[in-house]
């Protein structure tokens, strides 16, 4: 499916799921009291877009029957701002932690879902955020059980804020481990990077600029899984590099690892248009974040077929390897340049902050 | 991508690496001036491509690592205890003043805002009438013309709530301060394409007459860099010293003479005080009287006392290329990016930066760390 594609699929969803008629247009403090404003709130049809069985029972915590290893994961959505090019918080809020579990090598099953929402959020834009959430669980395969809306005053918060929590079940092929990586191994990534930091950087204030450059938000599990079936064994590390971008998670795999990894430029993937945005902003797409794209490491022996079946995936048509692991250079990664040259790839230290000139 | 892949082209770049080793027979020091040239040598790792003959050094050309601490100092003081909107280019946040950076100054929760253009700050201006909004206004002469229109820009729409805080640099001066030093070795200049863009190449010929040195204006992709150090090393080994200009697609000779005019209408030239140089004569720009409303430094009379620098930093024999930054005791040791002693760790087109982000120094002495 191509970026325009899931595009549409997602104005059609949204049509699918009108607002319903409500008698307050923005959040209030009522609203996360638990009283009668949050039982409105939840009852007035927002939660029934939800829907699910554990979720109905409207209990303090839902029961869970899961099968063999479990792996878990949580994260917290602070984005700014809310709405982006090519999605919102919500999506993103799932997508993130659905992803965190597939590289856990997990199949992700259950959510929590909680909203920490400032009061004057308005209800249109919470219903926006809503149906993105649905339709991420829907196609992730995801359902949320339990969760929790608060309210806190104008001021003490960003809009919203979102944490997920997820439970998955580990793939029965899977043995993803840092310690099963070992030289010869190669490392591949699962298509353009640096696609959503773009996006994001394109609207934040005083820094816009004009690009059809879309958030690469999307959830990776079908993906990974399509591969563990495949591949299993041979899989030896799944990660997905979103904040601190590529960069920061290889070096965090080579001092992890005490081994070296060399990297190429000219095959590390990006997209035209997102690599021209760094160029002007100054930023390297190494350390820009990404939402929809995994790094792989796996035995060399297999390297060439597991790209060739990302391929076949729609959310991953750019995979490519990028480098291999190596005994040489512990605990370093060396980029060879676009001419040839070699140098050290390290971590940030804090944020990458555009340069003047 | 067209204009870019080009200069990046590895073929290109292994033919004038094989020139270059071709023509050289002894050895020459060059520095590169600007800091966006000292990123790409190390960033696309030209340094190790080198032949050994040739060493590269890394000029002052960082507008972020010259800018005084006292005048962070004065942008921290403005955003707190003036409570302006103050506006700056994202690396000048992490440079630490005296006691904090500006980075932290937000932290604290001081309006501070990053920017790419100060063309917004006056936007940001126009839209917050009741509240004052500050440019710092950092840079080479490359961001002057920028930061000057957009003092014509607010004078032109009657704001009287906007006002920048200049510390502009200037090239030729810093580069006769250098050659003036006697312990400086440079044998040749990579001068800096964007500035030359702006300003033309007329005020070189002097710098190359009075030194004999040979200035080559250089652009800054990885086959623009491999020229321009081929066409210095020519002129080296050929005995001559001449004016070059290997940035054509860009630099014309009478620069570009809007930019100059905006520059000269907002701008008188004054003496500046250099981190880790010390006050270079006539090197940088002041807003001209005529727009003294518009210059943050008149229109909230702050004055802050000079901060002394950091005597452990070795930032002056840096740049002056006497040392290399593994040469300094400190570096990567008590002196890192998040904790710069001076200048050149500041930002990362710093030289001390630059090789501690790039290089494989940082990972041997952590490794000698933990043995």
């Amino acid at each position: 499916m191509t970026v325009s594609n899931l595009k549409e699929k997602k104005i059609k969803m949204r049509l699918q799921c009108p607002m319903p008629k409500l008698d307050f247009d923005i959040i209030t403090l009522g609203h996360g009291s638990g009283g009668l404003l949050t039982n409105r709130l939840l009852d007035s049809g927002v939660f029934d877009v939800l829907k699910n069985e554990l979720l109905d029972r409207r209990h303090d915590g839902a029961v869970l029957q899961l099968n063999g290893p479990t792996a878990f994961t949580t994260d917290s959505f602070v984005i700014s701002p809310v709405f982006f090019p090519g999605g919102n918080i919500g999506e993103l809020a799932v997508n993130g932690t659905v992803n965190d579990l597939a590289m856990c090598g997990a199949i992700p099953r259950y959510l929590s879902l909680s909203f920490i929402i400032e009061e004057g959020l308005e209800m249109e834009a919470f219903w926006d955020i809503l149906v993105a959430i649905k339709f991420a669980c829907a196609e992730a395969g995801v359902t949320v059980v339990t969760g929790d809306t608060k309210v806190v005053e104008r001021g003490k918060g960003d809009k919203i804020f979102i944490n997920t929590t997820g439970i998955g079940e580990v793939h029965a092929q899977a043995q993803i481990d840092i310690s099963r990586v070992k030289v010869g191994d190669k490392v591949i990534v699962s298509d353009n990077i640096a696609t959503h930091g773009i996006a994001i950087m394109s609207v934040r204030e005083g820094l816009e600029f004009e690009t059809t450059i879309e958030s690469d938000s999307r959830n990776l599990n079908h993906a990974v899984k399509a591969l563990l079936d495949e591949f299993g064994l041979q899989v030896h590390l799944l990660r997905d590099p979103t904040r601190g971008g590529l960069g920061t998670v290889l070096t965090e795999v080579a001092r992890d690892t005490k081994l070296g990894i060399d990297v190429h430029q000219k095959d590390i993937p990006v997209d035209e248009q997102v690599s021209g945005a760094c160029e002007i902003l100054g930023l390297d797409p190494l350390y820009v974040a990404n939402e929809g794209v995994f790094m792989t490491i796996v035995d060399g022996a297999v390297a060439d077929a597991v790209v060739e079946k990302l391929r076949t995936h729609e959310y991953c048509q750019h995979a490519s390897i990028i480098g291999e692991v190596t005994e040489a250079h512990p605990r370093q990664v060396v980029l060879t340049s676009g001419i040839g040259g070699k140098r050290v790839v390290n971590m940030l230290v804090g944020e990458q902050l555009p340069r003047i000139c | 991508m067209k204009f870019l892949t080009e200069y990046r082209d590895p073929e290109l770049a292994q033919r004038y690496l094989a020139e270059i080793k071709k023509t050289v027979t002894r050895p020459w020091t060059i520095m590169e001036v600007c800091g966006g040239q000292t990123h790409s040598l190390v960033k696309n790792g030209i340094l190790a491509m080198l032949p050994k003959e040739i060493n590269m050094v890394h000029g002052p050309g960082c507008p972020v690592c010259v800018t005084p601490l006292n005048l962070i100092d004065k942008a921290v003081y403005l955003a707190e205890e003036k409570d302006v909107i103050l506006c700056s280019y994202g690396d000048m946040l992490r440079v630490p003043g005296s006691e904090k950076s500006l980075l932290e100054s937000k932290a604290n929760g001081a309006d501070i805002r990053i920017l790419y253009s100060p063309l917004e700050a006056v936007k940001i201006a126009e839209e917050n009438p009741d509240r004052e909004v500050v440019f710092f206004a950092v840079g080479f002469e490359t961001t002057a013309p920028a930061n000057a229109l957009s003092v014509v820009h607010a004078n032109r729409m009657g704001l009287t709530n906007y006002s920048i805080l200049a510390s502009h640099v200037l090239v030729p001066p810093a580069i006769e301060a250098l050659m003036s030093d006697e312990e400086c070795s440079v044998q040749g200049f990579l001068a800096a394409g964007h500035v030359c863009t702006i300003m033309g190449m007329e005020e070189y010929y002097p710098l190359v007459d009075k030194f004999g040195v040979p200035i080559v204006i250089t652009g800054f992709e990885p086959v623009d860099i491999l020229q321009g150090i081929l066409m210095v090393v020519q002129q080296l080994e050929a005995g001559e010293a001449k004016l070059e200009n290997q940035y054509t697609r860009m630099v014309r000779p009478d620069g570009n003479p809007n930019a100059i005019k905006t520059i000269r209408e907002v701008f008188d030239v004054t003496d500046r005080m250099w981190r880790g140089m010390d006050v270079i004569p006539m090197s940088g720009y002041e807003v001209k009287n005529d727009y003294e409303s518009f210059d943050a430094r008149k229109k909230f009379s702050v004055n802050i006392p000079e901060a002394p620098e950091n005597k452990e930093c070795i930032a002056g024999d840096i740049m002056k290329g006497i040392k290399k930054p593994f040469e300094c005791p400190n570096f990567g040791t008590k002196c890192k990016p998040e904790n710069p002693l001076g200048a050149p760790m500041v930002s990362s087109e710093g030289a001390c930066a630059a090789y501690y982000h790039f290089s494989d120094q940082i990972n041997r002495l952590e490794e000698q760390a933990i043995a």
